[in-house]
């Protein structure tokens, strides 16, 4: 029996405490001086208003619903992958060895690569976390965020030592051969009279990532697979029971999520800067799992999820290029969104669910008989329709 | 959130308010802030200076990711800055490729050459100012080790970190010196915590003086130094005044000079590469009355005799970054 309407679930909730997180943030903006409703209108303007906004937009969106899969999918198996971070910095470099090392004739067959190369890296650097878990009862949430310092370990070293060009103090490889080069949406969609999205980084891997939105949410509700991950999730011990081996989903699961974390790579060091950076990643992975929670494990959510998390970098970048709203400011509204529809969900869901349910009491559509519920839970009051 | 998305579209109809004053310089912040007590804060005391002395205003722009250095160059350009002023080394890659795009702007570059034709690039000798601090440090060691506690590994420490190396074995042929770095992502350079252990550590190996060049976890370095009784060495800005008498000597980067000299120079600003060495004062080291009981006359001598051969060229300091190899270190 579902207390609310589905649309009330999936709409209103966030909605609600979008709205809330906004009303605060105007509170703290008002508090140093600064007028909110200008600050609402350059970061709506800035992040949604032009070919040009959108195409900053997108780009960190195609970022976070790459890390925000990579932590949605773990979540159906009760796994917390925090490494997302790492496993996606650990893509770079397999991007980068990738892109640098082979002769590529071609853009399309240089994607095809660096996101094999990606996937596979960033799912190599789950796997040992995976493994640990699988089969030493290591926690992941321990293993995972531990594994992200030694990725950044690992790639200082190399961008400091093996992979700079020498003579640069810039901490980078060089710059990757014209024909890795992805065709970004001023390529894609300009005209010569009207070039859209002009000097943006958004580029052709936001397909990639629409299209992993469906393949992962194929994989979660309608492969065996995905049925598998679900029950391991909802009960490792019945899952077991019913000859779910935790071992293979757990390293499945993890190999994945790794991988789809690494597949962010191809946004940021393939399509963007087109050479490897220290610290690419900056901080993705964790806007992931907000991501992922606020999306409710859900593709489409992570999908709509990482659209406002890229607004709200977007709006910010914005807002301290035009106001004197400092930087930290911006971090405050997002840590207020993220509270408000993360952290704070029951505070909006409950009241809503309570009125929904006062609702339904004093309009009951089905008719009386027999019904199913689980056991262990009251059937609801079946009071009759007089009021 | 369909709804929202709707709703946002329709506000984004509405017209930005914010405008700009036609060629008024911009300032670019590195990923760090320019709240960073170090290279950042450098640039940003220059602007303020410019500021209140003339009176004028300027935009700036704190980077929080990699995608903006472009993202702000591009649109401080188009809104008519002149000239745009952006610190650290990162942004040399993506300044290249833009600044053929505007060239009827000029940019200015600290920490990094761009060879364009609108573009100065304003490039810090900090191994010659590391060495003279490392010759103050190589004089007033008692114990014959000294450490280096550096922020991030990049090679535009090791470049600090083998100049003050060369400058402590000038002093003294056989001393030690311990080399550290705080860690490998960019918060290694605000975290004081980790910077007083790393300092405790080298203290523990024998170290007497210590050379911070992390940024605000330097702060921890001297803090420790100054605790457990022996000496230090700022960084960036004179920091010489944070424990008066406990540190030996700062090693002064003029950041703020290369920001107030290109904002003074305004759109005539002189394009090119500008190296500020010992000789022009764009590094050097710091003497006030926090520190004038520590330099003692020989010191004094010495470190002015090395700083004028290094002015006239006499003295050579190995810049690390010139074949990635230092003499006097290994990383």
């Amino acid at each position: 029996m579902d207390k609310m309407p589905r649309w009330a679930d999936i709409l209103l909730v966030p909605l609600i405490s979008l709205i809330l997180a906004a009303a605060i943030s105007a509170l703290v903006i008002l508090a140093i001086g600064e007028n909110p409703w200008n600050a609402l209108k350059i970061m709506v303007t800035g992040a949604l208003g032009s070919t040009y906004a959108w195409g900053y937009t997108l780009y960190y969106a195609t970022n976070f619903i790459f890390t925000g899969l990579a932590v949605a999918l773990a979540n159906h198996a009760r796994l917390f992958n925090i490494g997302a971070e790492g496993q996606a910095a650990i893509g770079g470099l397999g991007v980068a060895l990738v892109a640098l090392y082979l002769p590529w004739p071609h853009w399309t067959l240089a994607l095809l690569g660096a996101t094999a190369a990606a996937a596979l890296f960033g799912a190599a650097w789950a796997a040992i976390p995976a493994f640990l878990q699988a089969k030493r009862g290591s926690h992941i949430v321990i293993t995972t965020i531990m594994f992200n310092f030694i990725a950044a370990a690992l790639l200082n070293y190399l961008l400091v030592g093996p992979l700079k060009p020498s003579g640069t103090m810039e901490t980078a490889t060089a710059p990757f051969p014209p024909s890795t080069h992805l065709p970004s949406f001023q390529d894609m969609f300009s005209t010569a009279d009207t070039p859209l999205f002009r000097g943006t980084p958004a580029n052709v891997t936001f397909f990639v990532a629409v299209l992993l939105c469906v393949l992962v949410w194929l994989l979660i509700w309608k492969t065996r697979l995905g049925y598998e991950i679900r029950a391991f999730g909802f009960s490792e011990g019945a899952a077991r029971y019913a000859g779910i081996g935790a071992t293979k989903i757990i390293m499945v699961t993890m190999l994945i999520s790794g991988g789809l974390a690494g597949l962010m790579a191809i946004n940021n060091t393939m399509g963007e800067a087109e050479r490897l950076i220290l610290n690419a990643v900056e901080g993705a992975g964790f806007i992931g799992i907000a991501v992922a929670l606020m999306g409710r494990s859900h593709p489409l959510g992570v999908f709509l999820a990482a659209i406002l998390f890229g607004f709200l970098y977007q709006g910010g970048a914005e807002l301290s290029l035009w106001t004197s709203i400092p930087r930290e400011m911006v971090v405050v509204i997002q840590a207020l969104v993220i509270m408000f529809t993360g952290a704070l969900d029951n505070m909006v869901r409950m009241p809503l669910e309570r009125l929904f349910a006062r609702r339904t009491r004093s309009t009951p559509l089905a008719p009386p008989g027999p019904t199913l519920h689980p056991p262990g839970r009251m059937a609801p009051p079946s009071t009759p329709a007089a009021e | 959130m369909t709804n929202l998305s709707t709703f946002l579209g329709a506000t984004a109809l509405l017209a930005l308010g914010a405008g700009a004053a036609i060629a008024d310089p911009a300032v670019i912040f590195d990923l760090g802030g320019k709240f960073d007590k170090s290279f950042n804060e450098s640039a940003f005391t220059g602007a303020q200076r410019w500021a209140e002395e003339t009176g004028g205003t300027y935009a700036e722009f704190e980077l929080t990711a990699e995608p903006q250095r472009e993202q702000a160059i591009r649109r401080f350009a188009e809104q008519g800055y002149n000239p745009i002023i952006m610190v650290g080394f990162m942004s040399a890659t993506p300044l290249g490729e833009i600044a053929p795009d505007y060239p009827d702007t000029k940019f200015v570059i600290v920490d990094a050459v761009v060879e364009q034709p609108n573009v100065r690039s304003v490039v810090f000798n900090e191994h010659e100012g590391s060495y003279l601090v490392g010759l103050l440090a190589g004089l007033a060691s008692e114990s014959g080790t000294v450490g280096f506690v550096g922020g991030m590994d990049i090679p535009l420490i090791r470049k600090f970190g083998c100049g003050y190396a060369q400058g402590v074995k000038a002093a003294n042929a056989d001393a030690t010196v311990i080399a550290n770095f705080t860690g490998t992502t960019p918060a290694a350079w605000n975290d004081p915590a980790r910077g007083a252990e790393l300092a405790l550590a080298q203290i523990g190996q024998g170290a007497d003086v210590v050379y911070a060049a992390a940024g605000a976890t330097g702060v921890g370095v001297l803090q420790t130094a100054a605790d457990q009784d022996i000496k230090s060495i700022g960084v960036d800005s004179n920091q010489n005044y944070l424990h008066p008498g406990e540190v030996l000597t700062s090693m002064i980067k003029r950041v703020d000079n290369a920001v107030y000299d290109a904002m003074t120079a305004g759109e005539a600003v002189e394009t090119g590469v500008q190296v500020m060495g010992v000789a022009n004062e764009g590094v050097g080291f710091a003497l006030d009355e926090f520190n004038q009981d520590l330099i003692t006359p020989e010191m004094k001598t010495a470190v002015d005799e090395a700083a004028a051969q290094i002015a006239s060229g006499a003295l050579q300091v190995h810049d690390y970054t010139a074949d990635e190899s230092c003499p006097a270190l290994t990383f």
